[in-house]
């Protein structure tokens, strides 16, 4: 359903501001969303100041430094810090990205962090994915065969099949595009959105899969497929680089293509 | 856990507007608001069947500022909702995804529009409308 406004309880309003680091000339101001679960409040915007001299050059690093000195309170998802876990997605700036692999530099003025937008919130930046994953699952993210695997090696692949799940292993899953889309916030409890559909599409295009009709089958319906109006911010905002709507682009090719 | 009542992200209050968002919103917007406009038409095609008195209430309403306010409206959102429509032709093919051709074919589609509705005004100007 679409609605434009946040319910009464969701309303985001200013909250503290932590004075600034003493003797620090080169800061960085982070105004960042929170919510606790914990005392019934609203959710509000703490302002934090980083001392950028004297901490590391990334969006997490300057997270980790708040959470670390200022405010324990601070939570947020973070593993890796080399972009390829998908834990640190969140809202930087109206798109959303990688804590991580979002340089502090590529941001004029103050940093603005919220959540992944349209989604219940656990607590502060931590999003409640549970519906995204069961999506996830909801595609048989894995190989689907009939025939017998060769008695003495794995299915090969030639290099030219193998080529056409470029642009689609990359995805990390971290909800970036799904998201970003507002298909997805009107209709996510029907829309598998793009990051989902464009894992879909990896196994629609995996040449050793056998499952392709069923795959399609599950896909064609008004809703799980077809709400994708290619509106683009997934490809926008990918912190991958990634196409998922080329992929949905695909799939849907595939589909009129199998009616003949 | 489970009665805690959780607010929902912030979406359309904080992401950032993009072309290739704003020009599918649009999309829709003229969609719409070409549907509105075919019931003027069809006003206007009554009025022709029912008389003259009725087809010059009609016509009055047309070229009054304010008429030709909508029919200008009216018109952009015919054009606009031609020239995107036809990179979605396009895309149902499955070509033009590369973002540097989204953001340019979708600034065509705006300049497009805009310089189609115009010329339709100079025309119509031209012949004494």
């Amino acid at each position: 359903m679409v609605e434009l406004a946040l319910p009464k309880k969701s309303k985001v309003g200013t909250g503290k501001t932590h004075p600034k680091p003493e003797g620090a000339t080169n800061l960085k101001t982070f105004n960042v969303y929170r919510w606790s679960p914990d005392d019934g409040e609203n959710p509000h915007i703490d302002t934090y100041y980083v001392n950028l001299d004297d901490c590391g050059p990334m969006i997490l690093d300057g997270l980790i430094k708040i959470k670390n000195e200022i405010d324990p309170g601070l939570t947020f998802r973070r593993s890796c810090r080399e972009g390829i876990c998908g834990s640190c997605a969140m809202n930087i700036n109206g798109t959303n990205t990688l804590a991580c692999t979002k340089g502090m530099s590529e941001v004029d003025g103050d940093i603005n962090i919220y959540p992944l937008p349209h989604q219940p919130v656990v607590k502060d930046l931590v999003p409640d994915l549970t519906n995204f994953y069961a999506q996830y699952a909801s595609i048989k993210p894995w190989m689907q065969t009939q025939t017998p695997p060769p008695p003495d090696r794995e299915r090969l692949q030639s290099k030219e099949d193998r080529a056409k799940l470029d642009g689609l292993y990359e995805c990390i899953l971290c909800a970036c595009c799904s998201t970003s889309c507002p298909s997805y916030w009107w209709n996510s409890d029907r829309f598998l959105g793009p990051a989902i559909l464009l894992q879909a599409y990896r196994w629609l295009a995996d040449s050793r899969d056998e499952f392709t009709g069923e795959r399609l089958d599950n896909l064609e319906d008004p809703f799980r497929l077809y709400r994708c109006h290619t509106i683009m911010n997934c490809a926008n905002t990918c912190p991958k680089g990634l196409n998922p709507a080329k992929a949905i682009a695909e799939i849907k090719k595939m589909m009129v293509e199998r009616q003949g | 856990m489970a009665n805690i009542e959780r607010p929902l992200s912030p979406h359309l209050q904080i992401y950032k507007p993009q072309i290739t968002m704003v020009t599918s919103i649009t999309h829709r917007i003229t969609g719409i608001a070409m549907a509105v406009g075919t019931l003027l038409l069809a006003w206007w095609l009554i009025a022709a069947a029912t008389g003259p008195e009725a087809f010059a209430t009609v016509s009055a309403f047309i070229t009054s500022w304010f008429g030709r306010l909508v029919m200008f409206g009216f018109s952009w959102a015919l054009f606009y909702h031609l020239c995107n429509g036809i990179r979605h032709l396009f895309w149902d093919a499955g070509k033009g995804f590369e973002l540097p051709t989204m953001r340019k074919s979708g600034m065509a589609a705006i300049i497009g529009s805009v310089v189609l509705t115009l010329l339709t005004w100079v025309i119509a100007y031209g012949m004494g409308a």
